[in-house]
C-alpha cells in the first residue's frame, strides 16, 4: 500500500495569524484507508491543520490535495464535489441546535442531494443507528443529549453522504475512558465496513494505541516524525520521548499488550 | 480521480467499473443489479422487482450504505413471509456493509397520527394555564429575590458592583437618549397637528397646549419610553444574562460564591430604575418641544404663549403621575428582561424565543401596569 499515491498530500504548508507562526514547512501525507493520529502539545495546529485541508482556512504558502486536486486552488463547483467525499466531525459534535439528531443527519444530504423524503429519512436512520444511537435519541434535540451522544450524532453527520475521508477533531475528549473506548471500536468498525480514511486529531493515547495505523507528531511548526506506534517509540526528540514514555503512555501500552486488539 | 492503486480490500469495495449509474432489471427470476449503487442513484431505480426468487450483485461497481439498503429493503419486499431472498454475487465487503445496514435497519412506523380530541385541546388550555400561573409565581419569586439583594445592599453597600451600574446606565440610559428624544420629539408633533385640525372647528385652537401637555405628561412621555427601552434594553439584558447562562458562565459564579443575582441582575435593575425617570423627563421635554413647535407653525400659537398656558392651566400633578411610574416600569422591564435571560438552557434557539418572549412579556406588562396606575390615580382624585 505504500507505493500508493496518497490521499491526501500536504507540501510545504506555513500558516500564522499575525506574528505567530503556527505550521512552517509542514508535509504530510495520508494513505487512502489508513486510520493516521495527530499528536502534538497544546497549540501546535492540530486543528489548524485540519481545518486548513477541509478548506475552512486558507494556507499562507505551500500546497494542500486530496483526491490529488488541490483544495484551495479549486473552482467553487469542484470544491463542491470534492467537499462531498469527506465528513468532518468537530469537537463536541458541533450539532445543529434548532434540529434533531436526525434532522441534522439528514443536513447534508437535504444540501447536497434531491433525494425524496421517506428515503432520506430511512438512511438517516440507518446512519444515526450505525453509531450506536437508540431510536428514542432520534428525535431529540442536541441539548438533551449526553456528550458522547452528542459526539455519536456528529459522527453521524460527518458519515452520513459515506465519505472517503472523514476528519475526526478528538473525538474522544471529555469522555468517560468506557465511552471513549467504545467510541475507538465505533471508528474502527465503521472504518472496515465503509471503508473510510480516517484522519483523528487526538490527545488520548488509548485512542493512539488502539486503533491507529500510523500517528503523525506534530511539534516544532512541522511534522516532526510519522510512523507506527514502534516506531515512534524509537524517536529521540526530547518532547515525543516524553509524550510516548511518559507514565500516561506505558500504561497505555500495557493494556494494549495485555489485550491485544487484532 | 479514485486511485486505483493497488488492490486492497477497501480499493475492491470501491473499485471502479464501468461507469453507469445503477440498473436493476428482472433476469431469469432474478433481480440484477448493476452499475454504481450509490446515495444518489438509488433513488432512480425501479422498486418493482415482483417474482424474482434471488438478488444478483455481482456486477456492482461501487455500493455504498445507502446502495446496501436498497438491496435489504428489496430482499425484505421479496421475501415477504417466505425463506429468505438469497443475495448472490457479493464480495466480503459488500457482504459486510449489507449486514451492518440490516442490523440497523430503522424499526417499522409505529407511530401513527392520533387525532385530536376535545379532551385534548381542553387538557392543552389547562396545561397553559398552569405553565402561565407558574411562570407568574416565579416572576414573583424572582422579584422578591431582588428586591431582598437590593435591600441587603441598603444594609452593606460594599456589596454593589458600582462599575457595573455605571456601565449599564450608560448603556440604557445615555446611549438611548437620541432615539428617546426623537421619538418624543415627533409624538409631539402629530399631537399638535391632529388636536389642532379637530380643535379649530371649536374654534378652540388654544386647547392644544392643554391636549399636548396632559397627554405627554401624564401617559405618552413614559410609556412610549418604556417600550422603547422594553425593546432596546429589555432584549439585551435577555441576550447577555442567557449567552452567560448558555456557556455556563452563571453556574462556575454559583460554584466561587458569587450570586448571580447580585452580579448580573442587581447593577442592571437598579440601573434602569435610576435612569428610566431622567429618560422619561427628557421624552416629556422633547414631547413638549415638539408640540410648542408645530402649535406655532401649525396655529401661530407662539412659544411664549403656549409657555404662559401651560404653567398657568397644566397642574404639576400630571407631570408627577408620569414620573411615579418610571420606576416601576423600569423594575418590571428589568425583572422579566434577566428572568427570561437565567431561564436560557443549552440551545441557540431557546436563547432567541426567550429574548423575543421577554420583549413581548415585559411591553405588556408595562402597559397593563398603566392602565392599573390610570384607575388608582382616578380613584384618589389625581
Amino acid at each position: 500500500m505504500s507505493d500508493a499515491e496518497p490521499i491526501i498530500k500536504v507540501r510545504g504548508l506555513t500558516k500564522g495569524f499575525g506574528s505567530h507562526l503556527v505550521h512552517k514547512g509542514l508535509d504530510l501525507d495520508v494513505r487512502r484507508g489508513e486510520i493516521i493520529g495527530i499528536v502534538g502539545g497544546s497549540g501546535t495546529g492540530k486543528s489548524v491543520l485540519l481545518q486548513q485541508i477541509v478548506g475552512l482556512l486558507k494556507p499562507d504558502s505551500g500546497s494542500i490535495e486530496v483526491f490529488g486536486q488541490s483544495v484551495q486552488g479549486t473552482p467553487p463547483e469542484q470544491y463542491k464535489q470534492l467537499r462531498r467525499r469527506w465528513g468532518v466531525m468537530f469537537q463536541d459534535g458541533a450539532l445543529f441546535s434548532s434540529l434533531t439528531v436526525r434532522q441534522n443527519v439528514e443536513a447534508p444530504m437535504r444540501e447536497q442531494l434531491d433525494l425524496p423524503n421517506a428515503l432520506r429519512e430511512t438512511l438517516a436512520g440507518i446512519k444515526v443507528r450505525m453509531v450506536g444511537l437508540e431510536e428514542v435519541a432520534h428525535s431529540k434535540f442536541p441539548s438533551e443529549l449526553s456528550g458522547g451522544m452528542r459526539k455519536r450524532a456528529g459522527f453521524a453527520r460527518a458519515i452520513a453522504l459515506d465519505p472517503e475521508i472523514v476528519f475526526l477533531d478528538e473525538p474522544t475528549a471529555g469522555l468517560d475512558p468506557i465511552g471513549a473506548a467504545a467510541f475507538d471500536t465505533l471508528i474502527r468498525k465503521l472504518q472496515t465496513t465503509l471503508g473510510l480514511t480516517v484522519f483523528l486529531v487526538t490527545h488520548d493515547l488509548d485512542s493512539l494505541h488502539a486503533i491507529c495505523d500510523r500517528i503523525a507528531v506534530l511539534a516544532e511548526k512541522k511534522v516532526l516524525a510519522v510512523g507506527t506506534m514502534a516506531e515512534l517509540m524509537e524517536v529521540d526528540h526530547p518532547w515525543v520521548h516524553e509524550y510516548f514514555h511518559g507514565p500516561r503512555a506505558r500504561a497505555a501500552l500495557k493494556t494494549e499488550q495485555d489485550e491485544k486488539v487484532p | 480521480m479514485v486511485q486505483q492503486g493497488e488492490d486492497t480490500s477497501r480499493d475492491q469495495f470501491r473499485r471502479q467499473g464501468a461507469d453507469v449509474a445503477a440498473i436493476a432489471k428482472l433476469e431469469d427470476g432474478r433481480l440484477v443489479l448493476s452499475g454504481r449503487l450509490l446515495i444518489d442513484t438509488v433513488a432512480t431505480l425501479a422498486q418493482d422487482s415482483h417474482g424474482a426468487e434471488a438478488i444478483d450483485i455481482a456486477q456492482v461497481s461501487q455500493m455504498d450504505t445507502a446502495g446496501a439498503w436498497y438491496v435489504v429493503d428489496a430482499q425484505r419486499r421479496m421475501t415477504d413471509g417466505k425463506d429468505d431472498v438469497p443475495i448472490l454475487g457479493a464480495d466480503d465487503m459488500q457482504q459486510q456493509l449489507i449486514e451492518v445496514v440490516r442490523r440497523n435497519m430503522p424499526l417499522e412506523d409505529t407511530g401513527s397520527a392520533t387525532r385530536v380530541s376535545l379532551a385534548d385541546r381542553v387538557e392543552a388550555l389547562g396545561r397553559k394555564t398552569a405553565a402561565g400561573a407558574r411562570i407568574a409565581v416565579e416572576l414573583t419569586s424572582f422579584l422578591g429575590q431582588v428586591i431582598a439583594a437590593l435591600g441587603s445592599m441598603v444594609i452593606h453597600p460594599r456589596r454593589l458592583r458600582l462599575t457595573s451600574l455605571v456601565h449599564h446606565m450608560q448603556e440604557v440610559g445615555w446611549n438611548a437618549i437620541p432615539i428617546v428624544a426623537l421619538m418624543s420629539f415627533l409624538i409631539g408633533v402629530v399631537l399638535a397637528f391632529q388636536g389642532s385640525v379637530q380643535l379649530r372647528q371649536f374654534g378652540a385652537e388654544v386647547f392644544v397646549v392643554d391636549l399636548i401637555a396632559i397627554s405627554v405628561l401624564r401617559e405618552l412621555g413614559i410609556l412610549l419610553t418604556a417600550i422603547i427601552v422594553a425593546g432596546r434594553s429589555g432584549s439585551a439584558y435577555t441576550a447577555a444574562i442567557g449567552s452567560m447562562k448558555m456557556r455556563e458562565e452563571v453556574d462556575a459564579m454559583r460554584t466561587i460564591g458569587l450570586d448571580p443575582i447580585d452580579i448580573l441582575v442587581v447593577p442592571r435593575v437598579l440601573a434602569l430604575i435610576l435612569i428610566l425617570p431622567v429618560l422619561g423627563l427628557i421624552s416629556d421635554l422633547a414631547g413638549l418641544v415638539g408640540g410648542a413647535m408645530m402649535s406655532w407653525i401649525e396655529l401661530g400659537v407662539s412659544p411664549a404663549v403656549f409657555q404662559a398656558r401651560l404653567v398657568s392651566n397644566t397642574d404639576v400633578w400630571h407631570f408627577l403621575v408620569g414620573m411615579i411610574k418610571a420606576p416601576f416600569f423600569a423594575m418590571i422591564i428589568g425583572i422579566i428582561g434577566c428572568y427570561e435571560g437565567l431561564k436560557v438552557g443549552g440551545n441557540a434557539e431557546s436563547l432567541g424565543r426567550l429574548t423575543s418572549t421577554s420583549v413581548v412579556l415585559s411591553i405588556f406588562m408595562v402597559i397593563v401596569a398603566d392602565a392599573i396606575f390610570s384607575v388608582v390615580f382616578a380613584l384618589i382624585g389625581i
